[in-house]
C-alpha cells in the first residue's frame, strides 16, 4: 500500500495504478475522456489533468496528466487546485469550439459523457465567435449511427475497434485539427463487437442504430439486470423498455463475465421481443381463438392431462425455472432434454469432466489472462464471441508482463503497443476451416473433428505418458503437438478451449485429457467448455434423458401426449424424425413465444414471455448461475412466464379451480431441494422480499418522465403501477435510491454521471468487482471428487471416403442463433445458404466459387452454391449451422455432394 | 375587538374601490404575452414542425403530464410521432417551455380549456400544433444544429464551415 496526498489529505492507495484511476476509485470526480478502464491510457485528450506536487514543500508544482501518471508512495497532487480546474474546463471549452448544436437531436443525450463532463468542469458559455468544423457521414451498416460532427478526437472508438477488438476496417483519416474517425469507404462495420463502440465513445459520434428506430432516453426507460440468451457465455445485459416494446440492450458491466462489453449478437438481437411473430394468445386447434379463455383452456388442457399418457420436452432456452415445473408437471420419469441424443452426449461428457473437481473452469474474466491457449475444434468468434474478445486480449498477456520488467505499468497502452510492436502470445486453433483468430495465433492446423481429437490426444499423452496415445500419427502432427505440449507445460496460467460446435466427443475427451494431464498439486488448468445454448449446461444439468429416447416412447405407445417448452424441435433433428415424433403424439402441447414450425404442430398452443417478459435463472458454460429478471409487464395479460402457466396446470391438475390458483412460492428453493447439483443457484439474487430500508430496487430512473400522459389516450385516470410479487424490483421509480446489491443492478447512474461511465462508481475499485461482489455463482466444485482417470475412445484418422463428404456444422455469429435473426439488421448480415468444399474436392468435381452443387444429406437435398476453402481438409465440406433455410440437419451430418446440372 | 371593527370597516371601504371582478365570459379577461396558459406547439419560419422530440420538457414536467415518442422523416428530421399533454394534470408552471431547445413548446395566454368530461382534457399533437411561430419568431433549430435533416446540408448552417475534405492532409 502506498500513501499519497490529495489536497494535503492523506490517502491509502495501490501501488502500480494510475492517478487517474485511483481518484476515481477514492470517489474523486475528475473528468477524462481518452482513458477507459478496459484499455488503459494513452494521454490523448488532456482532459484528466491535475497539479503534482515535488513535496510537502512545494507549493508551485506542475499540471500532469493523472492517467499518465503512476502512483508512487509519498506522492502530494491537487485536484482542486485553480490553475488545474481552470485548465480542465479550458480542455473542454476548446473540444466545445466545433461542437455541434445538437444534444436535442442527438441519441447520447441523457447518457452523453461528454455532457456530463461539461457540466462537471463548469464551461457554460461559448466564447468562440467563429464557425464550426463539419464532417460529412457514412452509412455504416445496420447496428451502428454515424454523426461525425460531434467527435472529441479522443481516440477511443479506434482504440477499441482496432487494437481491443481486432477490427480492420474503422480508422482515423486525414491529420491535424481534421481527423475523422470512419472508414475508409460507406459501408459496414464487419467487427463482431462493433456495438461496444455506441458506449466507448464517449459523444454521439457512434449510436445504437437500432433505438434510433425508435428512439428513448436512457432516463424514460424501465429497465433491469438480464442476462444475455444468444450463447452460452451468459454475458450481463441491461434490456431497457418504453411504451411495451423492448428498446435497447447494453452491458451491464459483470468483473468475472464479460466485463464492460458485449457481442453485436447479443446487443442488437432482442427483436423478437416486439416481433409481429410473437405468439399473443392461447389457441386451440379448431377453436376460434377468441372464444379460448383461461377457464376453458384450463378445462381443455385438464382434459387432455388426464386422458392421456403425457411426458414433457425441456429446452436448453428456457430457464432452469420453467424447466423445473414441466418436470414437476410431467414427473421426473416424463421428462425429456429437448437436445438431440448426440448433443446429450456431449453434455454429459462434458458435466462427468466438470463434475470431477479436477479442472478449473474459468471465468471469461480468467481466460483473458491466460498466457497460453489452445483451441480444439472451435470457431470462437463465431460460436462464442466474447470468448474470442478475450482471446485478443489474452495473448498480449506475456507482452504485459515482459513489459513489466522494464517498468511499462499494464495501463500505459501507448507505451505497452509501442513496445509489443506484432509480437503475440502462445495460442495454438486446431479448426476444420481458417477462423477469424487465426491472424492472432501462433499457429493454426486445419483438420478434420477426429485428427483435431487426435491431436489433443498426443498433446495429452506428451504431457503424462498415463494419457492414451494415438496410433499412426504422423511425424508433423506429432511435432506439432510436442511444441504445444511444451508450452502448455511452462505456461503459468494455461488454458483449453473446446465445445460442442463440430458435435465430436473425442475432442471433448481429448481436450479434458490435456487439462488432466497439466493437473499438478499446485496448478490447475483451465478447461473452457462452449456449449450450445444459452441454459444448455443448466439443462444438462437435470440429467434427463434426450429427444431420441421420447420418440423411442412415443412410438411404443408408452406416452401419447407431449408438453413441449420453448423448443423448436424442427432446430434438433431431421424433418423425417421430427415428423415422425409428432405423427405418434394424439395431443402436442406447445409453449413458446414466437410462432415456429413447432408451433404449427401444436394442438394448444400458448404464448410465454420472453427474456424481458419473465424472470428465471440459466447456467452459463462456466457452470455459473445467473438471474435475468422481467424487465415490463407486458400489456397483454397472456404473455406470462413458462414456470407460471405450468405451475397453475400443476395446481389445476390437483384440483384447484382456477380462482384459487396461486403464484408458486421460490421455485429454486424447491428446485435445490428436490436437485443438490444445483446448490447454491437460489442465493444467486435476494429473494422477492428483500427490501433496502423497506424499499425496492426501481427499474425506473428517477427522471421517469410522461406517467401521467402516457396511458392517458386510453384513459385519463392513470392505472395503478403493476406490482411485481416475484423479485425485490418495482415497476416503477419509487424506491431505494442508492446502489443496490450487485445482481439487481438495473441501470447505472450517479449524480453527475449520467453516461455508462459511472460504472466507476459501483466498482469496489476502477475496473474491478462490483461492490459486494460480482453477481452469479459457479456450481461446479473445484476439489477433486474423483481420482485422476483419463478418457479413452481415440477416434481412427480421419479418410476421406470416395463420393461422400463429411459435413460440419460451420457457426456464424448473425445467422446460427434461432432467435436473435429477428432483428432485421441481424437477419441482414446472417450469410445466405452455401456449402464450403476444400480447394482439392472442388477441382475433382470441377466446379468453382458460386457454381451450385446439390448436397445430399441422408434423405434430404439442398441446392447450395460452393464456397470454396483452400484450407479445408479434403473429404470435408461445412454447411453454416442452423442458419434460415438450413435448419433440420440431424448433426454430425454425412452427405453426397455433385455438381448441379442446370 | 378593535381588529374586528377594523377589518369591517376595512371592508365597508372597499364598496367604493372599482371592481376587479369583470363580467366574463361577455367582458374578456386582458392577459398579457407572457401569461402561461394553454400550451401549443409551434412551428418554425419554413412552417416544419419545431418539436424534435428531444423529451426535454417531459423530463421537466413535474407531474409528469407530457409523453411523446420521437421518430424521423426520411431526410433524418427528427419530430414527434405523437405528442400528449393531460392538461387534468398540467399545472401550468412553464418548465416545459423552459426547458425546450426549440421554442416549440409554449404556454400562451389562453385559459378558456374547460370541459365536462375530464377525458377531453387529455390533448394529443393535432390539438397542440398550431400554424404560428408563437412567441418566439424567427428561430429555427435545424439552421443551427449539426445535423443534415433535410433543412440544410452538412456545412451550410450559419455557423459551419464547408465539409472537411478528409483526404487532404494540407493544413
Ligand atoms: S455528443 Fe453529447 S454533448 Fe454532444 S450533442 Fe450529443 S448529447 Fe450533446
Ligand atoms: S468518434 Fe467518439 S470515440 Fe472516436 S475519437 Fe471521436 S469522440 Fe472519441
Ligand atoms: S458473447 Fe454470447 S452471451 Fe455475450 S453478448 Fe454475445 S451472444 Fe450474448
Ligand atoms: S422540449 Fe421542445 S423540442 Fe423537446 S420534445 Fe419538448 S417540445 Fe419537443
Ligand atoms: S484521460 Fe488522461 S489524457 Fe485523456
Amino acid at each position: 500500500m502506498a500513501v499519497i496526498y490529495i489536497d494535503d489529505k492523506a490517502y491509502e492507495v495501490k501501488p502500480g495504478k494510475n492517478l487517474l484511476e485511483t481518484c476515481l476509485t477514492l470517489g474523486f470526480n475528475l473528468p477524462y475522456f481518452c482513458w477507459h478502464p478496459a484499455m488503459g491510457s494513452v494521454g490523448a485528450c488532456r482532459q484528466c489533468a491535475v497539479k503534482l506536487f515535488k513535496d510537502e514543500q512545494d507549493t508551485n508544482g506542475r499540471i500532469v496528466m493523472s492517467c499518465m501518471e503512476a502512483v508512487k508512495d509519498n506522492m502530494h497532487l491537487s485536484v482542486d487546485d485553480h490553475t488545474a480546474k481552470a485548465f480542465r474546463s479550458q480542455v473542454i471549452e476548446w473540444l466545445m469550439t466545433n461542437h455541434p448544436h445538437d444534444c436535442a437531436v442527438c441519441d447520447e443525450g441523457g447518457s452523453c459523457h461528454l455532457q456530463d463532463m461539461t457540466v462537471m468542469t463548469g464551461h457554460t458559455y461559448r466564447r468562440f465567435q467563429y464557425k464550426k468544423r463539419t464532417y460529412k457521414n457514412q452509412y455504416l451498416g445496420p447496428f451502428i449511427n454515424h454523426e461525425m460532427n460531434r467527435c472529441i478526437q479522443c481516440y477511443r472508438c479506434v482504440r477499441f475497434y482496432k487494437d481491443y477488438a481486432g477490427g480492420k476496417d474503422l480508422d482515423v483519416f486525414a491529420a491535424h485539427n481534421h481527423v475523422y474517425f470512419g472508414r475508409a469507404q460507406d459501408g459496414m462495420l464487419e467487427n463482431e463487437f462493433s456495438g461496444n463502440l455506441a458506449e466507448v465513445c464517449p459523444t454521439g459520434v457512434f449510436t445504437d442504430k437500432t433505438l434510433k428506430e425508435h428512439y428513448t432516453r436512457k432516463w424514460d426507460m424501465t429497465m433491469a439486470p438480464s442476462i444475455c440468451q444468444h450463447c452460452s457465455l451468459g454475458c450481463n445485459i441491461i434490456a431497457g423498455e418504453r411504451y411495451g416494446e423492448l428498446r435497447q440492450i447494453t452491458s451491464r458491466f459483470n468483473g468475472e463475465v464479460n466485463g464492460y462489453f458485449i457481442c453485436d449478437r447479443g446487443r442488437f438481437g432482442y427483436e423478437l421481443v416486439n416481433s409481429i411473430n410473437r405468439v399473443q394468445q392461447p389457441l386451440i386447434r379448431g377453436k376460434i381463438p377468441d372464444a379460448v379463455d383461461k377457464q376453458s383452456l384450463y378445462n381443455h388442457l385438464n382434459e387432455i392431462l388426464s386422458n392421456t399418457k403425457v411426458i414433457g420436452i425441456a429446452s436448453p432456452r428456457a430457464s432452469l425455472e420453467s424447466n423445473f415445473t414441466l418436470m414437476q408437471l410431467v414427473g421426473k420419469e416424463n421428462f425429456y432434454q429437448g437436445i438431440s441424443e448426440t448433443e446429450a452426449q456431449l453434455m454429459r461428457t462434458i458435466l462427468h469432466t466438470m463434475n470431477s473437481g479436477q479442472i478449473h473452469t474459468p471465468s471469461l474474466k480468467e481466460t483473458e489472462k491466460a498466457d497460453a491457449v489452445l483451441v480444439l475444434g472451435e470457431d470462437l468468434t463465431n460460436a462464442a464471441p466474447l470468448l474470442a474478445l478475450a482471446l485478443r486480449q489474452a495473448v498480449r498477456k506475456k507482452t504485459i508482463e515482459n513489459a513489466g520488467q522494464i517498468n511499462i505499468p499494464s495501463w500505459h497502452d501507448a507505451a505497452l503497443r509501442e513496445f509489443a510492436q506484432q509480437e503475440k502470445g502462445e495460442l495454438f486453433i486446431a479448426y476444420p476451416t481458417q477462423t477469424k483468430l487465426d491472424e492472432i495465433a501462433s499457429d493454426s492446423r486445419h483438420k478434420s473433428p477426429d485428427d483435431i481429437a487426435r491431436l489433443g490426444f498426443a498433446i495429452a499423452n506428451y504431457l503424462n505418458i498415463m494419457a492414451p496415445a494415438p496410433e499412426g500419427m504422423d511425424d508433423d502432427t506429432l511435432k506439432y503437438a510436442r511444441q504445444i505440449a511444451d508450452i502448455l507445460k511452462e505456461a503459468e496460467r494455461p488454458l483449453i478451449i473446446c465445445g460442442t460446435s463440430l458435435y465430436n466427443e473425442a475432442i471433448l475427451k481429448a481436450a479434458s485429457n490435456i487439462a488432466f494431464a497439466l493437473d499438478t498439486k499446485d496448478k490447475k488448468a483451465s478447461l473452457c467448455f462452449v456449449v450450445p445454448e444459452c441454459n444448455s449446461m443448466g439443462l444438462a444439468m437435470m440429467q434427463a434423458p434426450s429427444l431420441n429416447q421420447a420418440v423411442e416412447v412415443l412410438e411404443k405407445g408408452e406416452a401419447d401426449t407431449v408438453i413441449i417448452l420453448e423448443n423448436d424441435l424442427y432446430r434438433r433433428g431431421s424433418k423425417k424424425d421430427i415428423d415422425n415424433l409428432f405423427n405418434h403424439c394424439k395431443q402436442v402441447i406447445v409453449l413458446d413465444h414466437l410462432h415456429n414450425d413447432t408451433t404449427n404442430r401444436a394442438n394448444v398452443l400458448i404464448p410465454v414471455g420472453t427474456f424481458a417478459e419473465a424472470d428465471g435463472t440459466i447456467v452459463n458454460n462456466e457452470g455459473r448461475a445467473q438471474c435475468f429478471f422481467q424487465v415490463f409487464m407486458p400489456k397483454n395479460e397472456n404473455l406470462r412466464e413458462s414456470w407460471r402457466w405450468l405451475d397453475e396446470f400443476r395446481q389445476f391438475k390437483n384440483g384447484t379451480s382456477p380462482e384459487d390458483l396461486t403464484t408458486p412460492g421460490d421455485l429454486m428453493d424447491e428446485m435445490v431441494g428436490l436437485m443438490s447439483q444445483f446448490k447454491g443457484a437460489e442465493t444467486v439474487a435476494p429473494p422477492a422480499d428483500f427490501r433496502i430500508y423497506g424499499q425496492k430496487v426501481p427499474r425506473e430512473p428517477h427522471r421517469y418522465s410522461g406517467r401521467t400522459a402516457m396511458l392517458a389516450n386510453i384513459n385519463v385516470s392513470e392505472p395503478k403501477p403493476p406490482e411485481d410479487p416475484d423479485s425485490a424490483l418495482s415497476f416503477t421509480m419509487e424506491g431505494y435510491k442508492g446502489i443496490p446489491p450487485s445482481p439487481l443492478i438495473p441501470f447505472y447512474w450517479s449524480p453527475g454521471w449520467n453516461s455508462v461511465q459511472s460504472i466507476n462508481k459501483y466498482q469496489t475499485e476502477i475496473g474491478g468487482p462490483l461492490l459486494g461482489g460480482d453477481p452469479g455463482k459457479r456450481l461446479f466444485p473445484e476439489t477433486p471428487v474423483a481420482e485422476n482417470a483419463f478418457l479413452n475412445n481415440i477416434p481412427p484418422a480421419f479418410k476421406p471416403s470416395p463420393g461422400e463428404w463429411l459435413i460440419v456444422p460451420l457457426p456464424h455469429i448473425f445467422g446460427s442463433e434461432e432467435l436473435s435473426i429477428y432483428t432485421p439488421g441481424i437477419a441482414e448480415r446472417s450469410p445466405k445458404p452455401y456449402v464450403a468444399i476444400s480447394k482439392h474436392d472442388a477441382e475433382n468435381l470441377n466446379i468453382s466459387e458460386s457454381d451450385i452443387m446439390q448436397v445430399q444429406i441422408r434423405d434430404q437435398n439442398y441446392a447450395l452454391p460452393a464456397r470454396i476453402k483452400e484450407e479445408l481438409p479434403q473429404g470435408l465440406a461445412g454447411i453454416p449451422f442452423n442458419i434460415p433455410g438450413l435448419s433440420g440437419i440431424a448433426w454430425p451430418a454425412k452427405g453426397i455432394l455433385t455438381k448441379a446440372v442446370i | 375587538m378593535i381588529s374586528n371593527l377594523r377589518t369591517i370597516g376595512l371592508t365597508f371601504l372597499h364598496m367604493f374601490r372599482k371592481r376587479e371582478t369583470i363580467q366574463y365570459p361577455e367582458e374578456k379577461v386582458v392577459l398579457h404575452p407572457r401569461w402561461r396558459g394553454r400550451i401549443v406547439l409551434t412551428r418554425d419560419p419554413d412552417m416544419g414542425e419545431r418539436c424534435v422530440g428531444c423529451y426535454l420538457c417531459a423530463a421537466a414536467c413535474p407531474v409528469d403530464c407530457i409523453s411523446l415518442q420521437a421518430t424521423e422523416d426520411e431526410n433524418g428530421r427528427r419530430y414527434p410521432e405523437f405528442f400528449r399533454i393531460n392538461f387534468s394534470r398540467c399545472i401550468f408552471c412553464g418548465y416545459c417551455e423552459e426547458a425546450c431547445p426549440t421554442y416549440a413548446i409554449q404556454l400562451i395566454p389562453d385559459f378558456e380549456m374547460a370541459e365536462y368530461q375530464r377525458q377531453d382534457l387529455v390533448y394529443e399533437k393535432e390539438d397542440l400544433l398550431i400554424d404560428s411561430e408563437g412567441k418566439y419568431p424567427g428561430y429555427n433549430y435545424y439552421k443551427v444544429a449539426g445535423l443534415a435533416s433535410g433543412v440544410k446540408g452538412k456545412g451550410e448552417g450559419t455557423n459551419e464551415e464547408p465539409p472537411v475534405d478528409i483526404h487532404s492532409l494540407l493544413p
